[in-house]
């Protein structure tokens, strides 16, 4: 019998094997590297934690120093309880997926906070995830011990627009949080506002945004209003801890639980957003 | 497509670089260069123009994919059953994309994340199929391997003198270098803006015309006879 490569045998044998040596192929490579490509990742993410306290390192550096500087990871919940489990390894931008997607619930999810002590200064460092104009935006922003002051900040994302959204990843955008407060002298929650069209930066409660990259810099807003009214929760409980509240406080300590409700109301309308 | 290239039975003595042999790596530099000759690869040159160090990385990768591409399936070319063999190239094309991504994910993380998205449509690069489809389906390994180099060679040099242009005039830098000073932008006091119009694909179009413009008045082989 004459060998007939267009005949139909041939061509489903051909066809099979040459897929299946392909996904071979491709399935040992994937899996021969992945320890590479993860520890390429988990390296970028330390990196990033340290830019947020303005400790600029080679990514093959991050690790050493990331264990030098940062003392404690931690698990907050909505109300900014400390709960269990790690928080470096948990995948913030996936669970925000979900989240959107509304596989995970609002009251299950989970938000990691990394002390550090740089100095002898210590500061909260604070993921944040969000959405930009093409996909997700995302960052870190680091707190003074007294809960309300940014100390730094740093924010990425995956495909934002070279030149105009893609601009938050710069220190232009960046840094400006610097000394920006998250709630104003009486205590009342306020979050970072980014403004369109600039000229607020007497604001200690705003950044300006970028030209051109509306979306992106209210994707930013959102993220930042959202995950830090979260986080504002948690602060002071810690902050009360670290400096008790004077006599006169009482008082205040009222105003903070009202705030804390009205927070919540907000986060709720965020949400349902 | 080239079919003027196409050598189908080369002569059993002939020489690893005889002058037929140099001629398909020689050819697709000017007289058929895929991106402004064969009028290939558009897309990715104006997506990936904007830094140099892109467009390199995005050449390297489009030239390990051709040549390796070419040579499989030139190696396979009397086995490949003619109603699939679009398939089966694309097939193999996918496979060794696939394959420079994760390497470049492994080994070189920045550059990944910088070119990310890019690396995936390698496979709609028309040099792929186009070299694949008119070249080494009819062609030995060694000639498939030397047009897949000469093409991606001709696509390299396209890319990175369109990527000069933009990432010098529109972000004042080569390579990561800085060309124009700080202190001459307005920024610092000077009177210097980036010309962040260059940043935009619109204008890699328009470089690339302008280059078939240049290459054709000097090259009277390319003027179609009207």
């Amino acid at each position: 019998m004459a060998f007939d490569k267009n005949s139909n045998q041939f061509t489903f044998i051909f066809a099979t094997v040459l897929v299946v040596v392909v996904g071979t192929l491709l399935a040992v490579t994937y899996l021969g590297l992945k320890p590479n490509y993860d520890e390429n990742v988990r390296r970028e993410k330390m990196q990033n934690i340290l830019a947020s306290l303005k400790v600029e390192v080679e990514r093959d550096a991050a690790p050493a120093k990331y264990e030098e500087l940062i003392k404690e990871t931690l698990l907050v919940d909505a109300n900014g309880a400390k709960q269990e489990g790690d928080a470096f390894s948990l995948d913030v931008l996936k669970q925000y997926k979900d989240w959107k997607a509304g596989v995970v619930k609002t009251e299950d999810l989970r938000y990691p906070v990394y002390l550090a002590d740089v100095e002898g200064q210590k500061l909260f460092v604070l993921p944040m995830v969000g959405t930009g104009l093409w996909g997700p935006v995302w960052g870190y922003v680091s707190m003074k011990d007294d809960g309300r002051t940014i100390f730094g900040s740093t924010f990425d994302h995956k495909g934002e627009t070279p030149g105009l959204g893609a601009e938050i990843s710069t220190p232009m955008f960046e840094d400006p949080f610097q000394g920006k407060t998250i709630s104003d002298d009486q205590g009342n929650f306020k979050g970072i506002t980014v403004y369109k069209g600039g000229s607020q930066t007497t604001d200690p409660h705003g950044v300006d945004g970028i030209s051109g990259g509306t979306i992106t810099s209210q994707g930013v807003d959102e993220m930042l209003k959202r995950l830090l009214a979260v986080y504002d929760k948690y602060l002071r409980t810690q902050v009360a801890m670290i400096a008790p509240a004077p006599v006169a406080g009482s008082d205040s300590l009222a105003t903070d639980s009202v705030q804390l409700m009205v927070d919540t109301t907000r986060t709720a309308s965020l949400i349902t957003r | 497509m080239s079919t003027a290239t196409a050598a189908s039975a080369a002569p059993p003595a002939e020489g690893l670089f005889s002058k037929k042999n140099r001629k398909l790596i020689t050819d697709p530099l000017n007289d058929n260069n895929p991106i402004t000759v064969q009028v290939l690869g558009i897309c990715s040159a104006l997506a990936i123009t904007v830094k140099v160090s892109n467009a390199l990385v995005m050449s390297i990768s489009v030239l390990a994919v051709v040549v390796l591409g070419n040579m499989v399936i030139s190696a396979l070319r009397n086995a490949i059953p003619g109603r699939i063999r679009i398939i089966a190239q694309l097939v193999i094309a996918a496979g060794l994309v696939t394959l420079v991504d994760i390497v470049l994910k492994a080994y070189v993380y920045d550059v990944s994340k910088q070119v990310g998205v890019y690396v995936g449509l390698i496979i709609t690069n028309c040099i792929l199929m186009g070299r694949y489809e008119a070249f080494a389906m009819g062609n030995k390994v060694w000639p498939s391997a030397l047009d897949g180099l000469g093409n991606s060679l001709g696509y390299a040099w396209l890319l990175v003198v369109v990527a000069s242009v933009r990432e010098i005039t529109g972000n004042g830098t080569w390579f990561g270098f800085r060309l124009i000073p700080e202190s001459l932008y307005a920024t610092s006091g000077g009177g210097y803006f980036n010309n962040n119009m260059m940043i935009l694909p619109p204008m890699a179009l328009i470089i690339v015309g302008i280059i078939i413009w240049i290459q054709r008045s000097r090259n009277t082989k390319l003027i179609e006879q009207a």
